[in-house]
């Protein structure tokens, strides 16, 4: 069914659809309208399942992971600061192999205190174990929640998942989403019955200390799962296309890169800003064009090696920064083009902490990219 | 079934108070229970990957958050219609119970899951050395509070965890103590058999750590109780129910000796300050009515 919805509204019909037993979260702006909306839905009997209210993000996230280690289906969200305390949990669910799946509504990171969008929240996790999904519109957010939950049950897997939605650009802007009939989702997503589990009748232990004779061993495990989590995601998006009927999520996407002399590289929402941009140009001539990173962890180096083979000009576009470095997807490009000479790879970051990134900063970045060549270049800056 | 559910052979020292009490409270829960545990000596010496002591399912996350992945076991249980079956228990020190785990299990509480939470309290924190926590008595030479020439040890007063327990309106509240064993497993029992969380705090001396005899554990945990220092209470519904009596009680000087961490105030100039423990544990006996005379 056709709604004109915000991204928020499309997440939170998408995760009940997907009929989590247990949803945890604390409120921050601009996560909360997803889990009022979920909240609703459990008040007025639409969705069964366990709604709790908890004192703090840390405790979010430890609350899904307790009941995803009973076996129970769950969900969180948040944004920012939210999730910057989250983050020890956050690790810690991965290294504990819990399938959870948690929506990012990107935001800025204090101080000072900013509550627009920008990726700092979430590419501060990249690190996390985690698999993380970057939406461009608000039919890819949901959609997302239904890959995601596949993706992070699968039992070749176990992994968690973070959907990443930008603050108020896609969580609080309206656009037409398609959300699906129960019984698409029914058939695209299996119940969740893990192997594992807390159980009285088979009693185990999760959650251990492993000393210097283990832990090389289960950290180099995580790591490959959450690498083959590459050759995971293309079967659930062809899977979800052929029962959903639409292309949506995946690795990477490639716009109007066949013949380009000149592309960038970004993910989220701003993609569509490039796009437009990218036509305009193509219009008068230019020959430009956009490689989208939908899933920037597990990093789809071999892809996107594929796809900027024969552009010999790219620009890394960052809505984050590691600061006294460079843009976060600059670095990881950068080292992926590694040895392979012939290409100039310019690191630019824009749109911090909510500043508008316009077709006119775009085609800026385009100039520049024809000029010397840079790795942390701020673009937009005021005098 | 196996004889106990927190198995032998886990790596705890030679006369430890909390793998003797987790060991008890246990056994009293009986098999058809969750352990959520916090970070701690008690996590430490009983999962050591590939090994684990425990005969139930256990789940270990972080330092601070085992009552909130408890609330997670709990709402998934209560989901899947398992509660009525299982139970959940909540464990940490007491560190992970009154400082840095608070949060957590105050809003466990607020939310009022149907939990058992259980603070093995030592005293101080034992598995990173001994340093000061929010529950380490008066005048306790720590790690990070040690006696010196112009310290007498921990200069602050211990934090009264169970009246904040009470403060936020559970059914159950008690004290226990590792030198009690048959009164530690009936206050586990009756707690089971009460829906919403529960609160139980024991007393648990460390060897190690309260530089004591491995074999005087279960003296020391006595005299703790017998000198009015830990008083052994119970909380129904926001009231005290339940007290252990004490016929005379003993001077603190009896419970204070035997260990190392308070050699410091054997010392004249330290005179001032074991008088004010004594003081301590008269208005403990008084505060909670702990005396028997003729009438209780």
């Amino acid at each position: 069914m056709k709604d004109f919805i915000e991204g928020s509204e499309a997440v939170a019909r998408a995760v009940c659809l997907c009929k989590p037993g247990v949803i945890s979260a604390y409120p921050i702006t601009p996560q909360t309208h997803i889990v009022e909306g979920l909240a609703q839905m459990v008040a007025d009997g639409r969705l069964k399942s366990q709604f709790v209210n908890v004192e703090s993000e840390h405790s979010a996230a430890s609350v899904v992971l307790g009941a995803v280690a009973v076996g129970q289906r769950v969900f969180t969200a948040s944004s920012s600061q939210g999730l910057i305390l989250m983050s020890e949990v956050i690790f810690n669910i991965a290294g504990m192999r819990m399938p959870v799946v948690m929506a990012c509504v990107n935001r800025a990171l204090s101080a000072p205190i900013n509550i627009w969008n920008d990726l700092q929240d979430s590419m501060a996790l990249r690190d996390s174990g985690w698999v993380q999904f970057y939406a461009e519109n608000n039919q890819e957010a949901a959609d997302l929640i239904f890959q995601a939950y596949r993706l992070a049950e699968d039992p070749r897997a176990l992994i968690p998942v973070m959907v990443c939605l930008d603050g108020y650009i896609l969580s609080h802007g309206l656009e037409v989403v398609d959300i699906p009939e129960e019984d698409k989702v029914t058939q695209f997503l299996p119940p969740f019955n893990p192997s594992e589990k807390l159980d009285t009748a088979n009693p185990k232990s999760f959650g251990l200390l492993a000393g210097p004779d283990y832990y090389l061993e289960i950290r180099h495990d995580l790591h490959q799962t959450v690498k083959d989590a590459l050759t995971l995601i293309p079967d659930i998006t062809a899977d979800f296309k052929r029962i959903f009927g639409r292309n949506s999520g995946g690795l990477v996407e490639s716009y109007r890169l066949e013949d380009a002399e000149m592309a960038i590289v970004s993910a989220g929402s701003v993609c569509g800003t490039i796009k437009d941009t990218v036509d305009v140009l193509r219009a008068e001539g230019k020959k430009v064009g956009l490689l989208r990173i939908i899933t920037y962890r597990p990093f789809p180096e071999e892809l996107i090696l594929q796809a900027l083979a024969k552009v010999p000009m790219i620009a890394v576009l960052d809505k984050a920064v590691s600061l006294g470095a460079s843009g976060p997807i600059y670095a990881d490009l950068k080292a992926a083009f590694q040895g392979k000479p012939g290409k100039k790879i310019s690191g630019y970051i824009a749109g911090l902490g909510g500043r508008d990134i316009t077709p006119d900063t775009i085609k800026e970045i385009f100039k520049q990219l024809a000029g010397p060549e840079v790795s942390d270049q701020f673009i937009g800056l005021k005098n | 079934m196996p004889e106990h559910l927190l198995s032998p052979g886990h790596t705890a020292c030679a006369g430890c108070g909390q793998s003797l009490a987790a060991r008890l409270v246990l056994d009293a829960a009986g098999p058809n229970t969750i352990i959520v545990n916090n970070t701690g000596c008690l996590e430490v010496f009983s999962t050591t990957y590939p090994d684990t002591a425990w005969e139930v399912p256990f789940i270990h996350s972080l330092f601070e958050n085992a009552a909130a992945v408890a609330s997670g076991v709990e709402a998934a249980l209560r989901q899947s219609g398992k509660l009525a079956e299982v139970r959940v228990i909540s464990q940490a020190g007491d560190g992970g119970t009154a400082d840095i785990g608070l949060q957590a299990l105050s809003g466990m509480w607020e939310r009022g899951h149907d939990i058992l939470s259980v603070c093995y309290d030592n005293e101080a924190y034992m598995n990173t050395g001994i340093q000061r926590s929010g529950l380490t008595p008066t005048y306790t030479s720590t790690s990070t509070s040690p006696a010196g020439q112009s310290s007498t040890g921990n200069p602050r007063p211990k934090k009264n965890i169970v009246e904040i327990a009470v403060a936020h309106g559970i059914p159950y509240v008690a004290t226990a103590s590792a030198g009690f064993p048959l009164d530690l497993q009936k206050k586990v029992k009756k707690a089971m058999a009460i829906r919403g969380p529960k609160f139980l705090h024991v007393h648990v001396p460390c060897p190690l750590g309260w530089r004591h005899e491995p074999e005087q554990t279960y003296q020391i945990a006595r005299l703790a109780v017998e000198t009015g220092l830990f008083p052994m209470i119970e909380f129904e519904n926001g009231k005290i129910s339940g007290r252990y009596l004490i016929v005379k009680p003993k001077p603190v000087e009896d419970y204070l000796k035997p260990q190392g961490r308070f050699r410091h105030l054997f010392k004249p100039a330290a005179e001032a300050a074991l008088k004010e423990i004594q003081e301590l544990a008269n208005r403990n006996i008084e505060r909670y009515g702990l005396l028997k005379t003729a009438g209780s």
